[in-house]
């Protein structure tokens, strides 16, 4: 049987569970970005196969394109901020960044 | 205290659920009566076997970031997870997507994780790797937002069209620099403004002593 919208709708959504779960249960501080980058490509494998299967042309895919974009700055900030809260308060544990000045 | 604070969190957290998965099932029944398009059983071809093993490849790798203990094979994981899904987006024929997810999210995402867990994972000290907390609370809403998600994904009658997959860079590169011209030169202004961003907030502070 050929892959149909669905499959690739639950793929991306165990990859959106997963990565959720991430989020929630993850003290550090990259994992919980990481987790974040499931959830981004969840989201992108969704509007790719809804642009395939529903409605054509290459808005979708373009979307995507942008969605890639963003997720790649908010990465390079987010890890830039790890690496700052690391400086700060010796350790990437989320619990124990709760100030904002040293 | 803390118990009777953890119970109260625990019962309003559990009818927050409840009441979401009441209020989502009760608005999708419509659409679950009409009764979805269900796959048609046909041979198994190759296809369908790299198929699964993408699949696989994807939800892999993203259970051994989601579960791993270790940060580093949390990180293999994801880089495991991001190869599959660009195989998916070649079977969506999404040619262009697949290219810029490897170029952006191997070559560029991944390694700056990498480097972020290089500096900041400190090898002596093992807990701070990985300690969890709140499995059973993160587990149960996960549990049941991927239940509601793959109800929507196999029960809703989409309204699927053929369509024939067709080479899609140069017609992206079009829609990029016509119909797509603000948000792309929108992009590249967030891009520069990360650039700057990311290097003041990550660069080591020099004070004059």
């Amino acid at each position: 049987m050929i892959p149909t919208l669905s499959h690739y709708l639950a793929v991306a959504a165990i990859l959106f569970a997963l990565g959720l779960f991430t989020v929630l249960t993850r003290r550090n501080a990259v994992a919980v970005l990481m987790g974040v980058e499931l959830m981004l490509n969840a989201s992108n494998v969704n509007l790719v196969a809804f642009n395939k299967f529903v409605v054509g042309g290459l808005t979708g895919q373009t979307f995507a394109l942008f969605v890639v974009v963003l997720a790649a700055a908010e990465a390079a900030v987010g890890l830039a901020i790890v690496l700052s809260i690391f400086h700060t308060f010796k350790t990437i544990d989320v619990r124990a960044a709760d100030l904002m000045r040293e | 205290m803390r118990t009777k604070k953890k119970l109260i969190a625990w019962t309003l957290g559990s009818a927050a659920v409840i009441g979401a998965v009441g209020v989502l099932s009760a608005r999708l029944s419509p659409a679950l009566a009409a009764g979805g398009a269900r796959p048609v059983a046909g041979p198994f071809t190759l296809a369908d076997g790299v198929f699964y093993a993408v699949a696989a490849l994807t939800v892999g790798g993203a259970a051994a970031v989601a579960l791993s203990r270790n940060i580093l094979y949390s990180a293999l994981g994801l880089l495991a997870s991001l190869l599959g899904v660009a195989g998916l987006y070649v079977f969506l024929s999404a040619d262009f997507v697949a290219v810029a997810q490897v170029f952006i999210y191997i070559g560029g995402v991944l390694v700056l994780i990498l480097f972020a867990v290089m500096l900041t994972n400190r090898i002596g000290e093992v807990n701070i790797s990985n300690a969890s907390l709140g499995w059973a609370s993160g587990g149960l809403l996960a549990a049941v937002l991927l239940g509601l998600l793959l109800v929507v994904a196999f029960e809703i009658p989409w309204a699927v069209r053929p369509m024939a997959g067709t080479p899609t860079t140069a017609p992206i590169g079009h829609a990029l620099l016509q119909q797509w011209l603000l948000p792309f030169e929108l992009a590249s202004l967030i891009l520069l403004a990360t650039l700057i961003g990311a290097i003041i907030i990550a660069r080591k502070e020099i004070r004059a002593e």
